[in-house]
C-alpha cells in the first residue's frame, strides 16, 4: 500500500533507517525495485538529504524512520525543511495501535511533538485510509507554501491488508492556496512601481520555488530596478548581472544594504522579512512603501507594515504586474547604488598571505566557473559561501536559513547530489558543523555520491567566537575546537582526502577534488580568527553595517553615520 | 489591547483542538475563553474563541489558524453585528432570610435556579459577558462558592453571510 502510493507519486528515492517498527514495510521494499532506498547513518541524516535532494530537483523528498528515537531524530531535519518551506514527506514507524498511548517501548508521540513543525501531519489508524493519506500528504507538501508532512504509520497497520484504490479527488476543504494575485492589488502594485524614484526588488527562495527566474528578470530589466536578495533568494537571479546588488541583512553587502535603506519602493518577492535580513524592524527601510508578494497570507504584516499586499504565487503574479508594468530607467538611483558599490566594495579581498577563506570561496568559484551547486553548513562558511560564489545559474545555493541548522550540509549536499548527478555538487562546511553530522560520509562513499567536500577549519565554533570577539570582550568561552584529523577520517571511510595550508596549494587541491571521479574532501586550514564582514550588529539597523575595520569608517548614507570604532 | 471574538469552522477530527489551542500557547497569546461544539454540517464543529490583544496581532493569530488544515475558515467578528451568549452556573451561599431576596435578583435577571441546598442554591443565568458579570457583582455580597462559565458563543446577527462561506474576513490581504 505505502510503496504503491510512493510510486503514484513519482518518488524514486527514499532516504532512511529501518526498526522494529518499520520492518512489516521494509520487507515489501523488495518487491518495488523503482524505489530506491539508501540507508543513512542517522535519522537526522535521512530528512536532511530528503531536504537536499527536494531543493535540488524541485521533487518532494522522502524519508523513512521507524518508531521512538528514529522518529525524534527526525525532529530537526523535518523543523528546517519547515523554516525553509522544502517539500519533504516524513514516514515514520509506530507501535502497534492496541499498544499506542501505554508508553510501548519505542513509542512516542511523534504527530503530537512534530505538530508546529510541520505543514501537517497524520497517524493512520485504519489501512482503508492509507492511499488517500499519502495522496493528501504529497498535495500538502508539494503546493502552496511547500513544507514538512509526517505520517506515522502503526506497525500492525502496515501488516493489513485492503483493497488499493488510489484516490483521484482530494477532500481537503480547509486548504485552498491563493495563487493568481487580486488583479486590484496587482494594479495599485503596478502603478507605485511606475511611480517610484528609488525602487528596489528583495527576492527570496519564494522565487526559486515557484521557478519565476525568467518572470523575475523580465520585470528587473523592463522598469530598471536593482535587486537584492535574502540569503535564501541567492541563485534566483544571476549575481553577475549588472542590476544585482547581491544579499541583504546582517551579512549582507554594505551596499544591498544602503540601498534598502535609501529606497522609496520595496518589491518583496517571495520572502518573510527574517530578523536576519531586516535587521532592527523599526528602522527597516525608513523611507519606502512595500509590496509584498507572497504566497502565504500569514506572512504578509507578519514583520513589517505592508501598503500593497498580494497573496500568489510569485510566478503568476509577476506574470500579470509585468504586463502592468511600465518601461523604466531609473539612471539617478542606479548611479548612486553603483557609487555605494564603488565606495564600499565588500567583496574584495585583502591581500594576505595567510590562508583566508575568502580566497578559498572565490577559488571554488573559479575552478568550477559558477557552475556548481553549493551547500553550506550554518555560520561564518555559509557566509563566506554566499557572499564570495556568484551564482548566476538558477537554484544553485542550498543552505539552511531558517532554522540554521549546523549540520545540515553534508547530508544535504548528498541529496542533492543524488537528485541531480550530473551536477557539481560542493559541500561548504565548518569544521564545527561538519562534526554533526559526519557518520554521512559513510552512506556518500556506500551510494558513489561524487560530493565534493570542503572544510573552512579554523579550529572555532567561528562565528560564535567572532560574537564573543565582538561583543563579549573575547571571552573564547567554549568555541575552541580540537578537531580531528580530517584527512585521516575521510581515508578511514574510504573516500581521498587533502590537507591545504598555503594559499598556493588552494587552486591545485580544488582542481584534484574536481578530477577525482567520486567524493573527496579537503580540509582548509584557513586563518583562525578571520571575520565575517560586512556585518550589522545586532539590534541596529540595516544602515549602521560595520565593514572590515581595517578600511576606515565611511558615511553610510546621508542620515546614518557608521559607528567609527570595532563596536 | 482589545477583547476580540473569532469563529473557526473546524473538521472534527482529534487532535484539532489541541493544534488550535497550541498555535495560541506558541505565538504568545492568551486565550479568554474558548467553546465549541456541533455546527450545521455534518462532521464541522463550529468554535468561537474570545481573545485579548492588539488587532495586528489578533489578525496575525487569525491567519495562522486558518493555515491549519484542519482549519475551514476562521473570522474575526468583533466589529460586527453580533449575537454573544455565555451560560454559567453559580453557587451563592444562602440562610433562610436572605434566600428570598437572592431569588428576587434571580427574577429580574431572568435566570433560573437549578439547585436548593441548605445553605446555598445554585443559579443558571445565560446572556452577554456583561449581564454575567453584573448579576455576579450583585450576589459576591452574599458569598459565592462556586463559579462555572462556558465562555462566550457568538454569531452574526440576521442577514449577515455566516463565516462559513464567507470569501474573506473584514481585515485579510484583500483589503
Amino acid at each position: 500500500m505505502v510503496c504503491e502510493s510512493l510510486l503514484r507519486e513519482g518518488v524514486e528515492v527514499i532516504f532512511g533507517i529501518l526498526g522494529g517498527a518499520l520492518l512489516p514495510l521494509y520487507d515489501t521494499l523488495p518487491h518495488y525495485p523503482k524505489l530506491r532506498h539508501i540507508l543513512v547513518r542517522h535519522e537526522q541524516g535521512a530528512a536532511h538529504a530528503a531536504e537536499g535532494y527536494a531543493r535540488a530537483t524541485g521533487k518532494v523528498g522522502v524519508c523513512l524512520a521507524t518508531s521512538g528515537p528514529g522518529a525524534s531524530n527526525l525532529v530537526t531535519g523535518i523543523a528546517n525543511a519547515h523554516l525553509d518551506s522544502s517539500p519533504i514527506i516524513a514516514i515514520t514507524g509506530q507501535v502497534a495501535r492496541p499498544f499506542i498511548g501505554k508508553d510501548a517501548f519505542q513509542e512516542i508521540d511523534i504527530t503530537g511533538i512534530t505538530q508546529p513543525i510541520t505543514k501537517h501531519n497524520y497517524l493512520v489508524l485504519d489501512v482503508a485510509s492509507l492511499p488517500r493519506t499519502f495522496k493528501e500528504a504529497f498535495y500538502l507538501a508539494r503546493t502552496g507554501r511547500p513544507g514538512p508532512v509526517l505520517i506515522d504509520l502503526p506497525r500492525d497497520v502496515q501488516i493489513e491488508q485492503a483493497e488499493f484504490h488510489y484516490p483521484s479527488k482530494l477532500g481537503l476543504p480547509g486548504y485552498k492556496p491563493t495563487l493568481q494575485g487580486h488583479p486590484a492589488q496587482i494594479k495599485k502594485a503596478a502603478n507605485l512601481i511606475n511611480e517610484a524614484k528609488c525602487p528596489i526588488i528583495i527576492a527570496g527562495r519564494g522565487v526559486i520555488i515557484s521557478s519565476a527566474y525568467g518572470e523575475l528578470k523580465e520585470l528587473v530589466e523592463k522598469a530598471q530596478i536593482p535587486v537584492v536578495t535574502t540569503l535564501l533568494g541567492i541563485s534566483c537571479f544571476p549575481e553577475t548581472h549588472a542590476l544585482s546588488y547581491g544579499m541583504i541583512g546582517m551579512h549582507g553587502m554594505a551596499y544591498a544594504n544602503f540601498a534598502v535603506d535609501g529606497a522609496d519602493l520595496i518589491i518583496a518577492i517571495g520572502m518573510r522579512f527574517d530578523d536576519r535580513a531586516t535587521a532592527k524592524v523599526s528602522a527597516f527601510a525608513p523611507h519606502a512603501r512595500v509590496i509584498h508578494i507572497d504566497i502565504d497570507p500569514a506572512e504578509i504584516g507578519k514583520n513589517v507594515r505592508v501598503d500593497v499586499p498580494i497573496v500568489g504565487d510569485a510566478k503568476a503574479v509577476l506574470q500579470k504586474l509585468n504586463k502592468q508594468v511600465a518601461t523604466a530607467r531609473h539612471l539617478d538611483w542606479v548611479r548612486q547604488l553603483d557609487d555605494w558599490r564603488r565606495e564600499h566594495p565588500s567583496l574584495v579581498i585583502r591581500d594576505s598571505q595567510g590562508l583566508l577563506p575568502q580566497y578559498v570561496i572565490r577559488q571554488i568559484y573559479e575552478v568550477t566557473k559558477g557552475e556548481a551547486i553549493i551547500v553550506t553548513g550554518v555560520g561564518q562558511n555559509q557566509m563566506w559561501a554566499a557572499q564570495y560564489y556568484w551564482y548566476d545559474k538558477p537554484n544553485s545555493f542550498i543552505s539552511s536559513g531558517g532554522l540554521g541548522t549546523m549540520g545540515f550540509e553534508l547530508p544535504a549536499a548528498f541529496g542533492a547530489k543524488i537528485g541531480r548527478p550530473d551536477d557539481t555538487v560542493w559541500c561548504i562546511a565548518g569544521d564545527g558543523g561538519f562534526q554533526m553530522t559526519i557518520q554521512e560520509l559513510a552512506t556518500v562513499v556506500q551510494e558513489k555520491a561524487a560530493v565534493k567536500i570542503a572544510i573552512m577549519d579554523n579550529g572555532y565554533l567561528g562565528m560564535v567566537r567572532q560574537w564573543q570577539e565582538l561583543f563579549y570582550r573575547k571571552r573564547y568561552v567554549a568555541t575552541p575546537l580540537s578537531g580531528p584529523d580530517f584527512v585521516k577520517i575521510a581515508e578511514a571511510y574510504g573516500l581521498g582526502g587533502l590537507r591545504v595550508k598555503r594559499k598556493e596549494e588552494v587552486v591545485p587541491a580544488i582542481q584534484k577534488a574536481m578530477a577525482e571521479p567520486g567524493p573527496f574532501l579537503i580540509d582548509f586550514k584557513i586563518e583562525p580568527e578571520e571575520n565575517v564582514y560586512p556585518m550589522v550588529p545586532p539590534g541596529a539597523a540595516l544602515s549602521e553595517v560595520i565593514e572590515e575595520p581595517r578600511k576606515e569608517a565611511r558615511v553610510a548614507t546621508d542620515s546614518a553615520k557608521l559607528p567609527v570604532s570595532n563596536i | 489591547m482589545t477583547k476580540h471574538t473569532l469563529v473557526a469552522l473546524v473538521e472534527d477530527k482529534p487532535g484539532v483542538l489541541n493544534q488550535m489551542a497550541s498555535l495560541f500557547r506558541r505565538r504568545g497569546f492568551n486565550i479568554e475563553s474558548i467553546a465549541v461544539g456541533h455546527s450545521e454540517v455534518p462532521h464541522l464543529s463550529r468554535m468561537t474563541i474570545v481573545v485579548n490583544g492588539a488587532a495586528a496581532m489578533v489578525e496575525q493569530v487569525r491567519k495562522q489558524l486558518d493555515k491549519l488544515i484542519d482549519v475551514i475558515k476562521v473570522s474575526d467578528i468583533t466589529e460586527d453585528d453580533i449575537v454573544s451568549r455565555e451560560l454559567a452556573l453559580i453557587k451563592v451561599k444562602t440562610t433562610p432570610p436572605t434566600r428570598s431576596e437572592v431569588i428576587q435578583i434571580v427574577d429580574i435577571f431572568r435566570a433560573n435556579i437549578v439547585d436548593v441546598g441548605a445553605d446555598s442554591v445554585t443559579i443558571e443565568v445565560t446572556g452577554d459577558e456583561d449581564k454575567i458579570n453584573s448579576l455576579l457583582n450583585l450576589l459576591r455580597g452574599f458569598g459565592i462558592r462556586e463559579i462555572t462559565r462556558t465562555g462566550s458563543i457568538a454569531m452574526t446577527r440576521g442577514g449577515v453571510v455566516p463565516p462559513s462561506t464567507k470569501k474573506s474576513s473584514p481585515k485579510s490581504e484583500e483589503k
